[in-house]
């Protein structure tokens, strides 16, 4: 069927409603996004598929990712009458026990992470939900009260994990669409932007230029317009953007149509990453879906509003994330920047005006327009509205996705929501906006998360990404690490960041291998002020931000490293080696088992050594032993 | 900047240029456009990117030689040699480099005794180190054709790595 109207949309809601709240079914939802298959989803779904045939009463269903990744497999079960439970590591040996459990009324509280106490989304408060009267269970958690969800707030994940992503229908039963029909009914573009400006929305990939401004801008150019949705998400450590893509096609969408809406344009472009397979086959269908109940192509919904949307995938180019770069690489050229004396939203994409938005900063969009400027902006500091995903990441206890309002501390992310770091090691830093990103030490741990305070210390908001680092990893090798990285994306263009980075990483390469020399520190920051003022593009003049805020935090390393030739995290295999405190070795000899290259000798329950001739430092030995006698000198 | 080494000549592959003609028009509408998604699509077909194919994509998009090698060059995920039958994939991303991924991918260096971006000599793996594959928080991550392996460990890097090769999971069947 064709949506026409309002009404249309709202008989497809009332419909479908049922298939979410699950009336005559026992619903069993499976997080199917790449984390979750990576850790065995689907190998419990086939055997959850036929353990249960549907006859059973029992419905086998695909979500997105609930954002607690390192849960996975994720499982979420709920029937008419009893609360709705999420399961944890439900690998294909256990779900069949979880699902029975379920059905007779036995919850094994090892299995699960908690119950939900309203699992309806922030859109549909208002709705009635029948899996909102019953009677809790005793003795399990409440979802919202543990701490990894206690402080989130969901709008741009809202949908993740909630509603199966191969299903327009059930977006569209969770207000899903609403928000465009609004807009193209009883809008006028102008009004839309209002509200964007308005809500104080920036964007969400990294720069943090104001949406509604962008928008007003490229819609002030003449010409055949495009909006353009950027999920090149290059940023190593960053992942919202594929969670949403592969949890909430149509939020993207309806993003993108209503930016079309607003800005005039026709055609919109998903210029995605290669390397996420899923999310393009997602938004393949979810694009197909939308067509066929004509929210996109001609004559939108009845109206005289005709929008179309291309996917393009990317090919592996870090660089192809800055704009100018990626509308050429949707030309299919070389994905090379340009000086932006002409801005994007001027002259970009076949030289027309072009919006381009990121992922996140899309699936924002609906919301805002449903409950308004004001309450997007209520949320947040002065400068930074709303709410932020971060993929909360690296050597801390809870990992995953955290959407969380801005202006939330440092501190209360990485210790109350990822719950401090593994094995009582100690914090060292935590590094935020990817390659182009900076560190943040202990001491800095309070600053409130918003654009300005960010990048006060010298980092940046980024997409998102937020490392935690212990005092196993080294700040320098760190360093050493973010600059071969930009040394490889680099375009090669402009001479600062090609031959600058290179050498950078150079003079680096060389302090990491005990060769570093007294003024080595000195010409690193003499070389990153360069490349940062020279540069052509935002990934050269980032570039060196990891090495200046390395030094800058983190200066006694780089010291040790030059004057002592130590590594004090032990990494930098130059400069230490493996030791074995015989205090504490009790010669239980699962190192010597496990050394690949037989460098460990003794007897057992006698002290053992290591051999530093034959050692490779391939450190089996340090993660192996349970006694912290395998010690760095 | 990625190094590159010329178009190799000595390619065996027989190129079926109607298939080629298939993927250019129908597929992607002789559309200059699409040029990154012909050059993947025509990557999924042979496994890498033949030279002859390049030169007849030249032809029939009616553009210069050197801008579609440009492209095939610029982009990592692009090969002009032929790959080996598995493609294991070391993600190298942050998350993955604190949690020791470096330490994973020598482990496979030294199983397979091939270097990053090598093949091995039976033509059954090649080494590729990527930059994030978006699992983050399984980390260290490593992906073999289509399945991902999360929390890779040194010691679990053998046994992941046996599943694969000679006889056992096939490219089709993961």
């Amino acid at each position: 069927m064709k949506i026409q109207s309002g009404k249309d949309l709202e008989t497809i809601r009332r419909e479908y409603r049922k298939t979410l709240y699950h009336p005559d079914f026992t619903k069993v939802n499976i997080g199917m996004a790449s984390c979750g298959l990576a850790a065995g989803a689907r190998a419990s779904y086939d055997k959850a598929i036929n353990a249960f045939p549907v006859r059973h009463g029992i419905r086998i269903w695909q979500t997105g990712c609930i954002g607690f990744c390192q849960e996975e497999p994720l499982v979420e079960i709920l029937e008419l009458g009893k609360p709705r439970v999420v399961y944890k590591h439900l690998t294909e040996d256990k779900i069949y026990d979880a699902i029975k459990g379920y059905r007779d009324g036995y919850f094994d509280k090892k299995l699960i992470l908690g119950q939900m106490r309203d699992p309806r989304c922030l859109l549909e408060e208002t709705v009635d939900n029948p899996v909102l009267t019953v009677t809790p269970l005793e003795g399990i958690p409440f979802i919202e009260d543990i701490p990894f969800y206690n402080r989130q707030v969901k709008i741009a994940l809202r949908n993740c994990g909630y509603i199966d992503p191969d299903s327009i229908e059930e977006y569209i039963a969770r207000e899903g669409y609403s928000a465009f029909m609004e807009a193209l009914f009883r809008m006028e573009p102008e009004e839309i932007i209002t509200i964007i400006k308005e809500s104080g929305l920036r964007g969400r990939g990294g720069g943090g230029f104001p949406t509604g401004v962008k928008w007003e801008t490229c819609a002030k150019h003449d010409g055949e317009r495009y909006v353009i949705c950027n999920a090149d998400e290059g940023d190593p450590g960053a992942y919202m953007d594929r969670s949403i893509l592969e949890g909430d096609p149509h939020g993207v969408l309806e993003g993108m149509l209503i930016a079309g809406l607003a800005i005039g344009a026709h055609q919109g472009f998903v210029y995605v990453r290669n390397e996420y397979p899923l999310a393009v086959k997602r938004l393949v269908k979810a694009i197909k879906q939308a067509t066929d109940y004509g929210l996109l192509g001609e004559n939108v919904a009845g109206s005289d509003f005709t929008f179309n949307i291309k996917i393009s995938t990317g090919a592996g180019a870090f660089v192809c994330g800055e704009s100018t770069a990626l509308m050429a690489s949707l030309e299919g050229k070389v994905g090379r920047p340009r000086a932006k004396y002409i801005h994007t939203v001027e002259k970009g994409f076949r030289n027309n005006p072009s919006n381009l938005n990121n992922v996140e900063t899309f699936a924002n969009i609906p919301t805002i327009i449903l409950k308004g400027a004001q309450w997007f902006a209520d949320m947040g500091t002065a400068h930074s509205k709303g709410t932020k995903v971060f993929s909360l990441v690296g050597k801390v206890n809870h990992t995953g996705l955290v959407e969380v309002p801005m202006g939330i501390s440092l501190k209360d992310i990485v210790f109350d929501i990822g719950n401090g770091i593994p094995k009582e090691k100690k914090f060292k830093a935590v590094q935020t906006g990817g390659p182009s990103g900076g560190c943040i030490p202990e001491t800095l741990l309070d600053l409130p998360v918003d654009y300005q305070r960010l990048a006060e210390v010298g980092s940046i908001m980024g997409s998102g990404g937020m490392i935690v680092m212990d005092e196993d990893t080294c700040m320098v090798d760190l360093a050493r690490y973010f600059l071969d990285f930009l040394k490889e994306e680099s375009c090669g263009q402009c001479n600062p960041c090609r031959e600058g980075i290179k050498q950078m990483l150079e003079i680096l390469t060389d302090i990491c291998k005990g060769k570093g020399r007294e003024g080595d520190i000195d010409l690193l920051e003499e070389l990153g002020t360069m490349i940062q003022h020279f540069s052509l593009c935002g990934l050269g003049t980032s570039a060196p931000n990891p090495v200046l805020t390395t030094i800058k935090y983190f200066r006694d390393e780089y010291e040790a490293h030059i004057r002592d030739k130590k590594c004090p995290a032990g990494v930098c295999k130059a400069l230490f080696q493996y030791a074995i405190d015989e205090a504490a070795c009790n010669g239980c000899h699962l190192c010597a088992l496990k050394c690949p290259q037989a460098a460990i000798s003794g007897e057992k329950k006698k002290i053992h050594a290591i051999n530093q001739d034959k050692c490779i430092k391939c450190g089996i030995c340090y993660d192996a032993c349970k006694f912290n006698a395998i010690v760095i000198q | 900047m990625k190094t590159v080494n010329p178009i190799p000549s000595d390619q065996p592959e027989e190129i079926d240029y109607l298939k080629l003609d298939d993927i250019i028009e129908k597929q992607f509408n002789n559309d200059k456009e699409n040029l990154i998604m012909i050059l993947q699509e025509i990557q999924m077909q042979y496994n890498y990117i033949p030279g002859p194919a390049i030169e007849y994509l030249a032809e029939k998009l009616n553009t210069p030689l050197s801008q579609i090698y440009g492209v095939g060059t610029f982009y990592k995920s692009f090969s002009l040699e032929p790959r080996g039958k598995h493609i294991i994939s070391v993600c190298r991303g942050t998350a993955c480099h604190v949690r020791g991924a470096e330490k994973v991918l020598e482990r496979i260096t030294e199983s397979l005794s091939i270097r990053d971006g090598q093949t091995t000599q039976d033509g059954q793996f090649t080494l590729e180190s990527v930059r994030c594959i978006g699992c983050c928080s399984l980390g260290p991550v490593i992906k073999i054709d289509e399945d991902i392996h999360g929390l890779i460990t040194t010691d679990k890097v053998k046994k992941v790595l046996n599943q694969y090769g000679n006889g056992k999971k096939s490219r089709q069947d993961p």
